[in-house]
């Protein structure tokens, strides 16, 4: 296996379309084991690994994904928002758009209703989160899957901060997007204005806090045999 | 809008909280007062709503006026748990989602992860056989629980009866496999745990006849049953732009007319080298959604059949990928006491080799690596459109794993299945939806 790194920093700017990126790099993590409270007897803990999330990649994108981007930015230039489409990464024959927040309805409108494009079945959204990415902590994906064109899916990727955890709901666009924000809210407090009724799905409506955030702990106990004792999982060492 | 004298009504109205007690009473007074509308919670213990499910259905008389599914009774945060386990063992936690069918969810898990890795191309022939003959199994595993269920719901436990009894064959043959009839963690990133014992195949061209059998068998009682037809047709109906904006997929999609199959769409683990038909219906009912169900059964038989032959004619071969550093080293052995790993490897780092102890012993407890970046992978599960979306930071263990629970999402239709029916019909719709509150809940 190697790690693929998209996106060369070498790599010329591309019309219409965002530059070529180098990764962004949101943790720096050091050693082997993960483990940072006692002396370092493994030999490994001069390593540094840097934890990044893929820059923008150049084009050709490949297959059908230069089409796509170019229709989109034609429909996005013509609206007057030239600047919604943050970064365009292309990694593992999946094609990611970073949207700028607050075009993120009308960029999913203009994927739903061109006729070129046609993202007519929303699969959802997913909250993932990146304590380390100052700023753009709180990622809202979206995977788009088109019926007309061949079963397409797409990926839109919208960032919001950990102080203003805001991100437009997409429940008018696609209906079924109704319980997935539910979840996603529920999961990490990332809040969905114009959501009719966000309220939590799965935790009970007295739950306090976001169990899917980073920073909330797992939990667990001691599992104890024999005399010995094991800790909950979350305070195992770990090898990331 | 509220008329002038709703107020008052409402403010004549009482409020009547019944925590068991005596129906009757209620059900009397409710008549002296003329009051017709009645709020019912149904579940989460009820025994028709397929697991731990709570409707809240506002009737009005017979009529449904409101339905509201609250979830969450069986939220066991399989995705959070994820994250603090190797890439490995979120097979083992997959497979406990959607408990019906499962080795469909350890099977999106396994694709997503195989992505992401950028080792799909590496699977052995032999392993993606495998694969799509255990999850076909599944498929007719969980299509049977959601017809007998229905009947039995509907009163016919005969008709339970005739699918389980089907059902049970598979769940042998799941045995037979991979040591557990349900929650197998059969596939792993890389292949499946082991090859089929060499009494698998002989035994499943054994029971084939008998399955398909059965299948007719319960054609010939329920879809043709007057009885079955008065209950199902034009109940529940969700056209084909209601399913799409609600996002439905599966069975329920294709009996609105739409044959959106991602095996024969986006194929995935060798399905484009089997000959199988999409399944779909024109009616978008209740009765179309059992008929998609009733015919890809067979469809699914079908692929069983090829596998068996594909799987005869390659012979034995390897069904995990040959690289060390994902591979497991371990195979495993029917010892003396009927279980436990292979002689030879036990010998092998107790006794010889002090490298291959030290290579086990990280690769299990450590894990393997999986480059960062992030992967969606979409299958056709018995549910539906099941998608997997893994993030790796390069560790050995995910950084998140979201499932697209097909179940989960379709529930959102039931509000538009059953408002404005009669409250008989309630169960019908949610059990046409076929959810597995497992995987609702995760």
């Amino acid at each position: 296996m190697s790690i693929n790194h998209p996106g060369d920093a070498s790599q010329e700017l591309v019309v219409g379309g965002p530059a070529a990126g180098a990764p962004e790099v949101i943790e720096v993590r050091h050693g082997a084991f993960g483990a940072h409270d006692t002396g370092d007897t493994s030999g490994f803990g001069g390593l540094t690994r840097l934890v990044q999330i893929a820059g923008s990649s150049p084009r050709p994108y490949g297959g059908w994904f230069d089409a796509v981007a170019d229709i989109l930015a034609e429909d996005l230039a013509e609206a007057g928002l030239d600047q919604a489409i943050e970064k365009v990464v292309v990694d593992r024959d999946e094609l990611t758009l970073f949207i700028r927040r607050q075009d993120l309805v009308a960029v999913a409108q203009f994927l739903r209703d061109d006729q070129d494009l046609r993202f007519e079945l929303s699969l959802g959204v997913n909250g993932v989160h990146y304590p380390g990415d100052r700023g753009r902590e709180f990622h809202a994906v979206y995977h788009l899957m088109s019926v007309t064109h061949g079963r397409r899916i797409i990926r839109l990727e919208v960032t919001a901060p950990d102080e203003d955890p805001h991100v437009p709901s997409l429940v008018d666009l696609y209906p079924t997007q109704d319980w997935h924000e539910r979840e996603t809210y529920d999961m990490f407090g990332i809040i969905f204005d114009g959501h009719p009724d966000l309220t939590r799905i799965l935790m009970p409506t007295d739950w306090i806090g976001h169990p899917q955030r980073k920073d909330y702990p797992l939990g667990g106990i001691d599992v104890r045999f024999k005399g010995a004792s094991t800790p909950p999982p979350d305070l195992r060492r770990n090898y990331s | 809008m509220t008329r002038p004298d709703q107020t008052v009504i409402d403010e004549a109205a009482e409020e009547y909280v019944a925590f068991g007690g005596d129906w009757d009473e209620i059900a009397q007074e409710m008549t002296r007062r003329k009051e017709e509308r009645v709020v019912v919670n149904m579940g989460p213990q009820h025994p028709s709503t397929h697991g731990v499910l709570r409707l809240v259905l506002e009737l009005d008389g017979e009529t449904v006026s409101e339905t509201r599914p609250a979830l969450g009774f069986l939220h066991t945060g399989i995705e959070k748990t994820m994250e603090y386990r190797t890439w490995v063992q979120g097979s083992a936690l997959a497979t406990r989602m959607d408990y019906v069918a499962s080795i469909m969810n350890e099977a999106g898990y396994c694709f997503a992860v195989e992505k992401l890795a950028g080792i799909t191309d590496r699977i052995p022939e032999r392993a993606q056989v495998i694969r799509v003959l255990m999850m076909e199994m599944a498929r007719i595993s969980s299509h049977l629980v959601c017809v007998g269920s229905a009947g039995n719901e509907l009163g016919g436990t005969t008709l339970m009866t005739i699918a389980f009894r089907e059902r049970e064959q598979v769940l042998r043959f799941f045995e037979m496999v991979t040591g557990q009839r349900m929650n197998n963690a059969y596939f792993r990133p890389g292949g499946v745990v082991q090859d089929l014992p060499p009494e698998a195949l002989g035994w499943l061209k054994g029971v084939y006849k008998s399955m398909v059998r059965g299948m007719d068998d319960f054609d010939n009682m329920v879809m043709a049953n007057p009885i079955w037809k008065a209950r199902t047709a034009g109940i529940g109906n969700l056209s084909l732009a209601a399913c799409m904006a609600l996002g439905v997929t599966g069975p329920m999609l294709r009996a609105a007319g739409l044959p959106l199959d991602l095996r024969k769409d986006k194929p995935y683990c060798g399905y484009e080298n089997y000959d199988f038909e999409v399944c779909t219906a024109t009616t978008a009912d209740v009765y179309g959604r059992y008929l998609v169900r009733s015919n890809e059964m067979r469809e699914s038989m079908k692929i069983v059949a090829q596998c068996i032959d594909k799987l005869e004619a390659m012979g034995e071969g390897p069904v995990m990928i040959e690289d060390p550093a994902i591979a497991w080293p371990a195979k495993l052995e029917i010892g003396p006491d009927g279980q436990g790993q292979s002689y030879e490897h036990v010998k092998e780092i107790m006794a010889t080799s002090m490298e291959s102890l030290i290579h086990h012993f990280k690769l299990v407890t450590e894990g393997f690596r999986v480059p960062e970046g992030q992967a969606f992978h979409a299958i056709e599960h018995a549910k539906g459109v099941f998608g997997v979306h893994v993030v790796s930071d390069g560790g050995t263990r995910p950084y998140r794993v979201h499932m697209r629970e097909p179940s989960y999402n379709n529930l959102q239709s039931m509000a538009a299945l059953c408002n404005g029916g009669t409250i008989s019909d309630v169960v019908v719709c949610l059990a046409s939806i076929d959810p597995v509150m497992g995987g609702v809940d995760r």
